[in-house]
């Protein structure tokens, strides 16, 4: 844990979550909103199909980043950013983990209520989070949106962020997530 | 819907059994409100359900001579309910159930009869079902269950939705939709005496 805190970058593990996350995130969200205003149609249904198991993997892999979030922390922001921004960037990071889970179990539970169970890549039966039911499905549904619309926004705000730092501030905050930055303290192999 | 079996109310359970007491011996009779029709079709995998909230039966059936009985039944499919309205509209289509133009699926029986002993309470039907038009042998066999004051029909056949042109066109690709459908009866009917 110590090591890790000191460290100046992420480690090879985080960096593949971010990297995965982000493509499937940013992949699911384009998916959705065109998915919506398709007619009804066998095209329709596979991209409300994969949508969905796709959200189940974002889910998983969400749950497995936390963990190893825990075990191995993110680098320390830099000490020259004021008190202000460090304080929004941890708000940030909250508000988008807690969206990585909010936006896929939002849009569970309304395929539940909706009457439609999820069966992940056609062949594993996951549980219904509610009992089908027509009213609660109606509420259910502008949740799913709703968060979904946050973290899009998010992601755009943490993205502006990270270039921002990189352009105008010239830190490392935004290197130390690619894929071949390695900082002067890597010794975590 | 299960409940209403549970919930079978007091004036009911008497009007059934004063129905059966008059006329011992007179043609069975379907209670729709307390029966269920319901099928499960699957989309990429998952199971789809839904049911038909308006039906009804002619039904001649004695168990001990089930050779003479006769058994017609309509169902409303302008009534299905899948629980989803956006489904539910494209159902309505020509080509789906196309309910509009041919709202009513039936089924009549050509012979009954009983598997094995008759205090089994098992039976088969056979008969020609009706849909958009389209008619198909089928077989479906029944499990009597008696109960107080009635008796309950439960059993289950499938079909093959390509057979009656369900699911026709765009919809024809069974591994998006599952060309096999599982329809579930749960019938309450009065006046069957007990084998």
């Amino acid at each position: 844990m110590k090591v890790a805190q000191i460290n100046s970058t992420y480690t090879g593990i985080a960096k593949v979550f971010h990297w995965l996350l982000a493509l499937m995130i940013v992949v699911s969200f384009s998916v959705g909103l065109y998915m919506v205003d398709q007619p009804f149609s066998p095209q329709r249904l596979k991209l409300y199909n994969w949508h969905k198991w796709a959200g189940v993997v974002i889910l998983v892999l969400s749950a497995l980043r936390l963990l190893w979030r825990f075990h191995r922390p993110a680098p320390a922001l830099p000490a020259t950013m004021p008190a202000w921004q460090k304080g929004a960037s941890n708000m940030t990071h909250i508000f988008l983990y807690v969206l990585f889970f909010a936006v896929p179990l939002t849009g569970w539970a309304y395929s539940s209520a909706a009457g439609f169970s999820i069966v992940w890549f056609g062949v594993l039966p996951l549980p219904d989070l509610v009992l089908k039911n027509r009213e609660l499905a109606e509420f259910l549904k502008p949740f799913h949106w709703i968060t979904a619309y946050t973290l899009a926004a998010l992601v755009v705000v943490h993205t502006a962020a990270a270039l921002k730092h990189h352009f105008i501030e010239r830190d490392d905050v935004l290197q130390r997530m690619l894929p071949a930055f390695s900082g002067p303290t890597t010794k975590l192999h | 819907m299960k409940k209403h079996f549970l919930g079978l109310t007091i004036p009911a359970l008497l009007a059934a059994s004063i129905s059966v007491a008059s006329s011992a011996g007179a043609q069975q009779k379907l209670m729709p409100a307390q029966s269920e029709i319901s099928f499960t079709s699957r989309q990429m995998g998952v199971p789809v359900s839904g049911s038909f909230k308006k039906f009804d039966a002619q039904i001649v059936f004695d168990p001990k001579k089930p050779e003479l009985s006769k058994v017609s039944f309509t169902v409303d499919l302008l009534s299905t309910d899948i629980g989803n309205p956006e489904t539910e509209t494209e159902l309505k289509k020509p080509g789906w159930f196309n309910s509009f133009k041919m709202p009513t699926a039936s089924f009549t029986s050509t012979s009954v009869k009983a598997l094995g002993a008759l205090s089994n309470g098992k039976f088969e039907f056979a008969g020609k079902l009706v849909i958009k038009g389209i008619s198909q042998n089928i077989v479906v066999p029944v499990t009597l269950i008696q109960a107080k004051d009635n008796t309950w029909v439960v059993g289950s056949f499938n079909l093959k939705r390509l057979d009656f042109k369900i699911g026709d066109g765009d919809w024809n690709d069974v591994s998006i939709v599952a060309n096999e459908v599982t329809v579930n009866l749960k019938l309450v009917v009065t006046g069957i005496a007990a084998p």
